[in-house]
């Protein structure tokens, strides 16, 4: 059939199933905008800025385990998606964000809002497109609808000239990809996979390190089930909250700078670990050379570039965990014997009741972690969870029930301060009958504030709850610990009115000194129906524990919560 | 970890972006590239791209792998056995002793293959090592000008 590059985009959309798209007009896309005013097969959600759009389709994309699509002009519009792009690119989000360009007659002009998009983002996507002639224009998003989401899955942007949507051809959606150079290995070696697997039984201290890929992939069945029968105790990662469930056994906790002491001794003390979708992060591992030291690794990742990129691995097994964990379940059911990491459990145990995750609550002024504990017993596994970056994202990591995979939410990899509430707006499209709550701060809420029009507007009632410490809180327990309280810059004492700057856009507001009013406000919020500020006043210097200082060896941990 | 230094054939695509794409990722990640060339290979749609790189161990291999992730990459070739050539062009006076710059071309597969009024232009094309020597032999004859075309290789 014949029709525009428009139109094509549009019926690309239709085609891959997509029935959300986020994003925000301009010059170089309206054409497209006046195809997306004619149809009734998706709906597109106007956000008030593209940075939003993209985490708005970003967190649609984690909660859903679809693809994530959005829209947005060339030039500046463009560059406000940046930020969105990285951010999905660093924790494997898959997107397809679809720009404007100036016409391809102007390209190379500095024309008016032509900015290089292919040449910027290509090092924050996982491959971008910028369409040179219409004819290439149904594979081109084919392909990148294909590349998103398969192997390890990232974003993709087309960037499409203003005449090429407007120009008539042929349409033709092709059904298959013909991509010889880009084939990704699902499968897994089965003769590494089974030495692995006499790893495994050999050892004495086994320790799954699970990462973001378990939740990607949609692995947590068949992990939970190589746990189940092994006993081996596991450690998640930031990005694999949720994978064990927070009433696991065999859970330990998180790991890495502010993981519990018990999760980091584990790390610390293993003879193998078997890391599934987990990539070795700075911020997970510490120095390196006290990184685990003592243990083999088995390394299972479908990016064959994680694999050994920072430390030595026995057991390379590039493939897709599903496969990769059934086969060596295959391996092991028969043969594994639980108790004999019974030991190992119990050393394990008793790390944990030495140093609990615990903090001094008090009554005198509301502790962030009992609001984030709150939560999880008002809410526990119905609610899905975002969160900005900060002390608040962390205390939400270690103190949230998270009980299932996409219901934890985070810029873990980039730490993208103003991700949580446009994700929060992404899962609130997603998931319509959950409750959906952004755990926040005072400084990350406002750089995406805006986004509070685009909730009223929408009807989504997402709830922020703002962990109000008047500070850049997480800078300031760094200036605190490792500057000698030089407070530069960080200091967030003059404050907008949180309440009435929700009412403002549509929404309500609760400003909270008290538990009972926590509660009360929350139990309002829930009911509410309609976007929520709770604006928390908070013990202004508490600071996450335990902490690994940067560069530090995971097993030295700042540990005490001292009186403040 | 010491530090190597590696030839890596990369096969790609023949299409836009291609070559950002690969010098971009040895920039992004602070790889270092010695030389680089890039040519079609005949009657396909693909591109033959030759690197020479120096790092240790651990960065040899993130670098095969980081260029085999680029969807564009058909095909990454690291390999301690290759056949490596390059070729280089030295501008001389013509005032300086022809013959003799004749013979050392002559040495390393080359020679004059351009005179004008003022000059000469001698070409050599060899391994990359005896290239080095090539020029360092020039000397004698004050080229002013000398360009290197980058290493070629093949896998044996
Ligand atoms: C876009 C961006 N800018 C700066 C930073 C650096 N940064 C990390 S945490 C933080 C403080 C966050 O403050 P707030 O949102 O109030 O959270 P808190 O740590 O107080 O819980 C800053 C500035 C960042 N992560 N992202």
């Amino acid at each position: 059939m014949k029709m525009s590059g428009a139109q094509m985009i549009i019926e690309a959309i239709i085609a891959e199933g997509v029935t959300k798209v986020f994003g925000y007009p301009g010059g170089a896309i309206m054409n497209v905008y006046d195809e997306i005013y004619k149809q009734n097969d998706f709906e597109h959600i106007l956000t008030r800025h593209e940075q939003a759009a993209v985490h708005a389709a970003d967190g649609y994309a984690r909660a859903s385990g679809d693809v994530g699509v959005a829209m947005v002009t060339s030039g500046p519009g463009f560059t406000n998606a940046v930020t969105g792009l990285a951010t999905a690119y660093t924790d494997s989000v898959p997107l397809v964000v679809i720009s404007g360009q100036v016409p391809l007659s102007l390209i190379g002009t500095d024309g008016f809002q032509e900015v290089d998009a292919v040449g910027i983002s290509r090092a924050c996507t996982k491959h971008n497109y910028l369409v040179h002639d219409i004819a290439e224009l149904p594979r081109i998003l084919k392909e990148a609808f294909y590349i998103a989401r398969s192997g390890r899955p990232g974003p993709v942007l087309v960037d499409v000239p203003k005449d090429i949507t407007g120009e008539i051809a042929e349409f033709v959606y092709p059904s298959d990809v013909h991509l010889p150079t880009y084939k990704p290995n699902y499968k897994g070696n089965d003769r590494q996979i089974k030495k692995a697997a006499e790893a495994i039984l050999k050892a004495k201290k086994p320790l799954l390190y699970l990462g973001g890929g378990v939740v990607l992939s949609n692995a947590t069945d068949v992990v939970r089930r190589l746990a189940e029968i092994s006993q081996m105790p596991a450690v998640e990662t930031l990005m694999a909250r949720g994978v064990m469930g927070a009433d696991n056994p065999l859970l330990m906790g998180m790991l890495g700078m502010h993981g519990n002491y018990a999760s980091n001794m584990a790390m610390s003390e293993t003879d193998l670990v078997i890391s599934l979708g987990a990539r070795f992060d700075d911020r997970v591992t510490g120095k390196l050379s006290e990184f685990a030291k003592y243990a083999d690794v088995i390394h299972v990742d479908i990016d064959p570039a994680n694999i050994a990129k920072l430390v030595d691995v026995d057991y390379p097994i590039v493939g897709d965990i599903n496969i990769v964990v059934e086969k060596l379940i295959g391996h092991l059911e028969e043969r594994i014997k639980p108790e004999r990491y019974q030991v190992w459990r119990d050393i394990l145990k008793r790390y944990d009741e030495l140093h609990p995750l615990t903090y001094h609550d008090s009554d005198e002024v509301i502790k962030p972690q009992w609001v984030i504990e709150r939560i999880g017993e008002k809410v526990g596994a119905d609610a899905v969870i975002t969160s900005d970056v900060g002390q608040h994202q962390m205390w939400a990591a270690q103190f949230y029930p998270f009980d299932r995979p996409r219901q934890w939410i985070n810029s873990g990899g980039l730490g993208t301060m103003g991700y949580g509430f446009p994700a929060a707006i992404g899962a609130q499209v997603a998931c319509p009958d959950k409750h959906v709550i952004n755990i926040t701060g005072d400084g990350s809420i406002l750089m995406n504030v805006q986004e509070l029009v685009t909730a009223s507007e929408n009807k989504l009632p997402v709830i922020n709850v703002i962990l109000n410490n008047h500070f850049l809180g997480m800078v300031r327990q760094w200036q605190t610990f490792f500057y000698d309280k030089r407070y530069a810059e960080t200091d967030l004492s003059y404050q907008p009115n949180w309440k009435l700057l929700a009412e403002a856009c549509g929404g309500a507001g609760y400003d909270v000194t008290t538990k009972a009013e926590f509660d009360a406000a929350l139990d309002a919020a829930l009911e509410g129906g309609k976007v929520t500020f709770i604006n928390v006043a908070v013990d202004r210097l508490e600071n996450v524990l335990p902490m690994v200082p940067a560069g530090g060896a995971l097993y030295n941990m700042l540990l005490e919560h001292k009186e403040s | 970890m010491e530090t190597v230094r590696r030839v890596i054939s990369v096969v790609v695509l023949n299409e836009a972006q291609v070559l950002a794409r690969v010098s971009g990722l040895f920039a992004g990640r602070g790889y270092n590239i010695e030389t680089l060339t890039v040519a079609p290979i005949p009657e396909t749609d693909l591109s033959h791209m030759t690197i020479v790189t120096r790092g240790n161990q651990r960065v040899i291999e993130q670098i095969t792998k980081q260029l085999h992730k680029l969807i564009p990459t058909l095909k990454v070739i690291e390999h301690s056995e290759m056949v490596e050539k390059e070729m280089v062009l030295v501008k001389f006076p013509i005032e300086e002793k022809l013959s003799d710059i004749q013979a050392l071309c002559a040495a390393y597969n080359g020679g004059i293959v351009n005179v004008g009024e003022n000059m000469v232009i001698a070409m050599a094309a060899d391994e990359p090592v005896r290239i080095k020597h090539f020029i360092t032999a020039t000397k004698r004859y004050n080229p002013i000008e000398i360009v290197r075309s980058g290493v070629v290789a093949m896998e044996r």
